[in-house]
């Protein structure tokens, strides 16, 4: 049996670098390719990393990057000002509630972006009429769809401590909704707070659908752009946006993890 | 006690700016492109919007953005079972498996403008593995540059498929236990008999809803499509963007929603079998 246990680990090594090293080609080859063609011209990568050169030579480029940067931070936030009270305050106050709340959360997972972008065309013209076209306006729209993403990071945040505990606790020590809220529920979720504001800078930097064909730019968009003049330009600032957004989910994944092995020691 | 009714009113207060939001930018849009589908140009009922899907083109699109999803979901659902099938019998806490779950995570996220240039400075026309593949004699697109049309999409779509494949597949794996190798090889099986007999059809249902969930992936995926794609409109995602983005044509001006309609309807026929599946699998390999 020993000899056959052995016989069979050997087998299933052999396999497992054999599908490693085929698909580990497929994955790393577009990616090695983008270094390859972005150096090809060696103006390209000093130019990317010295900004004020770079908004004279390409203001849209510059324009869509500084966009995104605002559109990912003001997304964050309204997420977070929308989503976390609400989510504690259902929890407390209102249980019944809460199958409704995050059946909403979730529904922009089943309702594709190009779908979204339709009907909300309409809603955007009266947003052009209220408060303008500036391309910040996406924020409202960012923020129905990073909304599943977000919503399932704080939920899981909130079922993992004792919320209603917490706050009678807090309650009978004489403390308002607002400080059971922000000083209480909120720095025990703050782990949960961040993951939900990574994942959402990283989608938002993403975005592309809706800011295309709601006429309006972001660092996409400024790409698909540049990439009809400038190909080596747009496939190094594609290379660069890429690499920031591995950095973001990777350092989430690894705080993810640092989460879970937490609570398991504990 | 006579304070608690007025108390949940008080507490329902508190909800209010939550769904007024959802109301404004989620269900207003929704009910703009369910409602609009039916609507004719001057605000009447009309079922021509809905007639008017069964065009040729419109068909043609449809039938395209399903070849290209089922085609991308079954290559990637095979690979990436495979993949995540290697992952499996690693060390469950070993370094290997953690970085390709972490990568996994990642690279299945990835699509869009960026993705579609990734692809460009490989296979393009002036691409990296193009032009080193004729340095060598053999020439990429001998017979017609497919990489904006179905079959480089597909190829494309697979990039963030497999990803997502193994996030969606590897708990199911896990699920297997060894006690019901050892049980199936103590009564004599084979272990073709074990994979066709016992492994496989445990996983039939995870592997179905899998394909289904990347299935429903592909078909809602615009960016990529749209940025590799820039002449004629293929699949439906982007004859939508040309009803949306072009003169409309006196009587269509809703056509573009009854076409998001129907792939609203699709996914959702997808998402609900996928619900359903992911049920059994949980009993079977919870």
């Amino acid at each position: 049996m020993a000899g056959l246990a052995a016989k069979r680990a050997r087998k299933q090594r052999a396999f497992r670098w054999t599908v490693l090293i085929v698909l580990g080609t497929f994955f790393l080859l577009p990616l090695a390719a983008m270094v390859e063609f972005s150096t090809r011209n060696s103006e390209t990568w000093p130019l990317l990393v010295d900004w004020p050169q770079l908004s004279a030579t390409y203001p849209d480029l510059a324009n869509g990057i500084v966009s995104s940067l605002g559109q990912a931070a003001l997304t964050s936030l309204l997420m977070l000002v929308l989503l976390v009270p609400t989510a504690i305050w259902v929890r407390l106050r209102l249980p019944k509630l809460r199958p409704l709340v995050e059946f909403l959360c979730l529904l922009p997972l089943t309702i594709p972006a190009i779908v979204l972008v339709v009907g909300l065309a309409p809603v955007y013209a009266w947003v052009n009429y209220l408060i303008g076209g500036s391309s910040l306006t996406l924020v409202f729209a960012y923020t129905i769809l990073v909304l599943p993403y977000a919503y399932r990071a704080i939920d899981a945040g909130l079922s993992a401590i004792d919320v209603k505990t917490l706050a009678e606790a807090a309650r009978s020590l004489g403390s308002g909704w607002m400080t059971v809220i922000w000083r209480v529920v909120l720095p025990n979720i703050r782990s949960a707070v961040l993951s939900a504001a990574f994942l959402t800078v990283a989608l938002v930097l993403g975005e592309f659908t809706i800011a295309s064909l709601l006429h309006r730019t972001n660092l996409q968009v400024a790409i698909d752009y540049l990439g009809k003049s400038s190909a080596t330009m747009s496939v190094a600032v594609s290379l660069a946006a890429l690499l920031l957004a591995f950095v973001l989910l990777i350092v989430l994944s690894l705080f993810g993890d640092r989460r879970t092995t937490a609570k398991e020691k504990s | 006690m006579a304070k608690r009714p007025r108390l949940r009113g008080a507490a329902l207060l508190g909800t209010v700016p939550f769904f007024a939001y959802v109301a404004i930018f989620l269900i207003i849009p929704t009910l703009v492109v369910v409602i609009g589908a039916f609507a004719s140009d001057d605000g009447g009922f009309t079922l021509s919007n809905v007639r008017s899907l069964g065009d040729a083109y419109i068909v043609e699109a449809f039938g395209r953005s399903i070849a290209l999803s089922a085609m991308s979901a079954l290559i990637g659902a095979a690979l990436g079972a495979v993949l995540a099938y290697a992952l499996v019998t690693a060390r469950p806490d070993g370094i290997l498996r953690r970085v390709v779950t972490s990568a996994a995570g990642v690279l299945a996220q990835f699509g869009g403008v960026t993705l579609a240039f990734a692809f460009l400075a490989t296979i393009g026309l002036s691409g990296f593995l193009t032009l080193w593949l004729s340095d060598h004699g053999i020439d990429l697109y001998g017979n017609g540059v497919w990489l904006f049309e179905l079959p480089g999409l597909t190829l494309v779509y697979t990039y963030f498929q497999i990803p997502l494949m193994v996030i969606v597949f590897l708990p199911a794996l896990d699920g297997i236990r060894p006690q019901w190798r050892e049980a199936a090889e103590s009564l004599g099986s084979s272990t073709w008999q074990y994979w066709t007999r016992v492994a496989g059809p445990l996983l039939a249902p995870a592997f179905l809803g899998s394909a289904l969930l990347l299935f429903a992936n592909a078909f809602s995926a615009y960016a990529t499509a749209a940025a590799l794609v820039s002449q004629g409109s293929p699949i439906v995602p982007l004859q939508i963007r040309g009803a949306l983005t072009s003169e409309v044509v006196l009587g269509q001006a809703n056509l573009g929603k009854a076409m998001a309609l129907g792939m609203v309807i699709v996914v959702a026929v997808v998402m609900t079998l996928y619900a359903l599946l992911q049920k059994r699998t949980a009993k079977w390999l919870g």
